[in-house]
């Protein structure tokens, strides 16, 4: 091959990155614009927002002070912040107390069925939700936990303990066998191995699991409203208040969900390189 | 050696193993039990409860006396041509979501499984709608996206030339479809990306050497490198979408032909049916289904974690 030639397909590969490079710009753009266009709306006055699409408009922060001030509906702002940071803190903690030392049992000394006892974890996502929610009311009227922070604690705990046993169980084992071991010379019980050797290792892999099990506590609606429709309700049920039956409500709706979003959309941005080495590891390896 | 070592350190550092030693096997299993004990107290109760509920006729509206009628519920439900059709609907709504965000997903992360300006700016981009609140999602895509009059999509129609359309009212089930997709394509996204950046690069370079072109190398090089990553997707992405509610709730509330057997269930129990027999036996039919779907999923796992074996 020439060094004409070789110059020439140099160029026509880089022209080709160049492209591609435009076409995932485009995809960004396309896939991105239904949130750019909530945030547009939400500093909409109504009148702009129900409109045929406006991208000019004079903008006002008015909708955040509604839908934070406004009294009227069953659940206010604050109420649902609230009661949403501690369900999701509490539940999020409880998972990973109990879940760190079951990953320790299935990974660093692990029991003799470690499989089946993985697979019992992982079977139980499989259950719909849906079909447990008869019982769990039942239970939960009967316990008068109804309404309450508790029966969600409770319950995002559950969802999140499988997933987060299966991601830690593939971070405790990357950490080096030697280590733990030598910490067993030393005298070192589980609790000793925990704080000086698996935790400190294994933190980028908790921090990405705990981020997940934030995210889908945060997210989580269909317990949320079934049992707790009164008090003690969460972010997603305040969101859907700010949907009314008469007038215009999409500006203010828009300005809920900026609300609701910015929390776990912001972890998430600050978090993405460490989810995607989290997923790959907790999950194949 | 080490192990006896181990064993006789245990015993004279620890007074209490004296008195009463554990046996190896259990203080293996002792940090496994609460996590056990409590996924065991909080799935299984409610299960077994159910299907004591399903063999009975217990109605909350209007009040009587619960009487165990065997397997009737589970009779009358053959014959219920809407449990049929919210079966069906279940399919669509989660075989679309997944195949449709699986190719997205994949060929997005190979749009970014290489340099350009503004990478980490279009990577942020497109993870974004995995991290929203589903409900969010939901209630946005129906005001903004598809609204009959106002909806961004109808506007780009008609400045095409074309007619509006009511998506909601008209194609209910697609709608929901593309919201899932929209929000599930950046989980695939992220797996798949994994799957590209764990791909050993002296293999592709060794291929390229060997004159192989970037079509052939994706073929047989990074398809069988990314299989397992895609069954993953599919079984997680899966798991998920086959129990979607929230979307369904806010955008039909179940209207036309969008109810999936969740919504089902959920509308013939405690959202307005009341009938707490009938409605546990659909969902004792609901979880031998997804049984038998898990024991499918789970032999995917168990490829995947086949060859790792504890040193």
């Amino acid at each position: 091959m020439s060094a004409a030639e070789v110059h020439v397909a140099v160029g026509e590969r880089r022209w080709v990155n160049r492209a591609l490079g435009a076409v995932a710009w485009l995809v960004g753009l396309i896939v991105f614009f239904p949130v750019f266009w909530m945030v547009l709306n939400s500093l909409k006055t109504e009148q702009d927002a129900n409109t045929s699409p406006k991208l000019f408009f004079d903008p006002t922060l008015d909708r955040y002070r509604d839908v934070t001030e406004s009294g009227g509906g069953l659940l206010s702002f604050g109420e649902a912040f609230t009661n949403s940071a501690v369900i999701v803190i509490l539940s999020t903690l409880i998972v990973l107390a109990l879940a760190i030392p079951a990953a320790y049992a299935l990974a660093i000394k692990p029991v003799t069925k470690w499989r089946d006892v993985l697979f019992f974890f992982i079977s139980t996502k499989f259950l719909p939700v849906v079909a447990s929610i008869l019982p769990v009311w039942i239970l939960a009227r009967n316990l008068e936990l109804l309404n309450t922070r508790q029966v969600l604690i409770l319950l995002y705990t559950a969802i999140n303990l499988p997933l987060a046993v299966w991601m830690l169980r593939s971070f405790f084992r990357e950490i080096p066998r030697e280590l733990i071991e030598a910490a067993e010379i030393d005298g070192a019980g589980l609790r000793g191995q925990l704080t000086s050797i698996i935790l400190p290792l294994a933190a980028p892999g908790i921090a990405a699991t705990a981020l997940l099990c934030v995210i889908f506590a945060w997210n989580e609606f269909f317990y949320a409203v079934q049992l707790n429709p009164v008090d003690g309700s969460t972010v997603p049920i305040w969101v859907t208040t700010n949907v009314t039956a008469r007038g215009d409500f999409l500006a203010k709706l828009s300005a809920a969900s900026v609300l609701a979003c910015i929390p776990v959309v912001l972890a998430g941005w600050i978090a993405q390189k460490r989810m995607i080495r989290g997923l790959a590891m907790g999950a194949i390896k | 050696m080490s192990t006896t070592n181990t064993a006789m350190d245990h015993t004279v550092i620890r007074p209490r193993a004296l008195s009463r030693p554990l046996s190896d096997s259990w203080r293996r299993r002792l940090p496994l039990l609460p996590a056990l004990l409590f996924m065991i107290l909080l799935t299984q109760v409610p299960f077994v409860l159910s299907i004591y509920y399903s063999l009975t006729d217990w109605k909350v509206v209007p009040p009587g006396p619960r009487e165990f009628v065997g397997l009737d519920n589970y009779d009358s439900l053959l014959h219920d041509h809407f449990f049929g059709e919210a079966i069906w609907t279940s399919v669509r709504l989660t075989v679309f979501p997944v195949i449709g965000s699986l190719v997205l997903g994949t060929a997005f992360a190979l749009l970014l499984d290489r340099k350009f300006f503004g990478r980490g700016v279009v990577r942020t981009m497109l993870i974004t709608p995995f991290l929203l609140v589903p409900v969010v999602v939901g209630l946005i895509w129906k005001n903004q996206m598809f609204h009959g009059l106002y909806g961004v999509i109808n506007w780009g129609i008609e400045k095409l030339g074309g007619t509006p359309v009511e998506f909601v009212a008209q194609h209910p089930t697609l709608s929901i479809g593309i919201t899932l997709v929209w929000q599930w394509t950046p989980f695939m996204m992220l797996i798949m990306l994994a799957g590209l950046q764990s791909q050993p690069s002296d293999v592709v370079e060794a291929a390229k050497v060997d004159g192989a072109g970037p079509f052939a190398i994706f073929r047989q090089l990074t398809l069988s490198h990314l299989r397992p990553y895609m069954e993953l997707g599919i079984l997680l992405g899966t798991i998920y979408l086959i129990q979607v509610y929230d979307q369904i709730a806010v955008i039909t509330a179940g209207g036309p032909g969008s109810t999936n057997v969740p919504f089902f269930v959920f509308q013939r129990s405690i959202g307005g049916g009341w009938e707490f027999g009938q409605a546990s036996a659909y969902s004792i039919v609901v979880v031998i289904a997804s049984i038998v779907i898990a024991t499918f999923a789970l032999r995917v796992l168990s490829n995947l974690l086949k060859g790792e074996e504890i040193a």
